[in-house]
């Protein structure tokens, strides 16, 4: 567990930063988390299928950088079970070379607070070369006031 | 073949229940790199208050596209896999997925639609536990593009 104590609502400000990780994505993860999820979709594991459709190589599962992306967010809560609510636009495709890694610079920052509520949302930029590849990533958690 | 608009506001009857695995929720999360010890730690788990190891928050996925494939490999359907970008997705959690729950997943096609030479494709995925009481919903939107897209 982290040392650091978990957040209160109070304790925040919209623009605050909360979290920040870099994310490493390899072909080998790719293939580890199409078994943990059940999704085989070919362009995620196999290069002549993926530039057969017209793709420029093997790209991760959307879902595989949304999944990763919000591990910062729970870190921070210091509980999973925190997170009501999450949504993402896929905006970008990450491909993912071979040999090597594709890198993700994850930063989250308080998006709004609603004290009624008990929640805050933060918000998630997700960094591939330059490019932000996830669009209106959000997470909404509840916390104590 | 071309999306098949007539699936709009198809209603699914329920699907299998799909038994959460600690195994399973363990593989997920370090998949995920979602590093919590309540994802694989039972005793960090119940130190929050749950009586087992927590799932991450887009767990759900596992069981929502499992049970999307009943439309989604439908060959009336329409939906060429060859030519599907997922375009967007939404978890909202009624309360945490936890190992041993038995949740049945609902399948809703919210919508079919058609922009330009693309087809939106979005399903809605709603999990009950055995008292029937909802857990999570998943909305998933799939981009289709067409023959000259």
């Amino acid at each position: 567990m982290s040392a650091s104590p978990a957040p209160r609502l109070g304790g925040l400000a919209v623009g605050d930063v909360v979290a920040q990780r870099t994310l490493e994505v390899d072909r080998a993860r790719l293939v580890r988390y199409a078994g943990a999820s059940g999704d085989f979709n070919p362009i995620h594991w196999n290069e002549r299928f993926a530039t057969q459709v017209g793709l420029p190589g093997v790209i991760a599962h959307g879902m595989w950088t949304m999944g990763a992306a919000v591990g910062v967010v729970t870190d921070w809560t210091g509980d999973p079970g925190a997170v009501v609510d999450y949504q993402t636009r896929f905006a970008r495709p990450v491909p993912v070379p071979d040999p090597g890694v594709a890198t993700a610079e994850v930063t989250a920052t308080v998006g709004a607070l609603d004290p009624e509520a008990g929640t805050a949302r933060i918000d998630l930029t997700v960094v591939v070369e330059g490019q932000r590849v996830l669009a209106k990533a959000q997470a909404v958690v509840r916390l104590p006031a | 073949m071309a999306v098949n608009t007539s699936y709009a506001g198809r209603v699914y009857p329920p699907g299998e229940v799909y038994q959460v695995s600690a195994e399973k929720i363990r593989e997920f999360a370090e998949s995920t790199a979602n590093t919590h010890p309540a994802h694989t730690d039972p005793s960090a788990a119940r130190a929050l208050g749950y009586p087992d190891v927590v799932a991450p928050p887009t767990f759900a996925v596992v069981i929502a596209q499992r049970a999307e494939g009943v439309y989604v490999q439908d060959p009336d359907a329409g939906i060429d896999f060859s030519r599907v970008v997922h375009a967007d997705e939404r978890f909202t959690h009624h309360r945490p997925i936890v190992a041993g729950d038995r949740l049945t997943p609902t399948l809703t096609v919210d919508a079919v639609t058609e922009r330009g030479p693309l087809a939106m494709v979005t399903t809605r995925v709603e999990l009950t536990d055995d008292d029937g009481a909802p857990v999570a919903s998943v909305v998933s939107t799939l981009a289709v593009r067409g023959e000259d897209a």
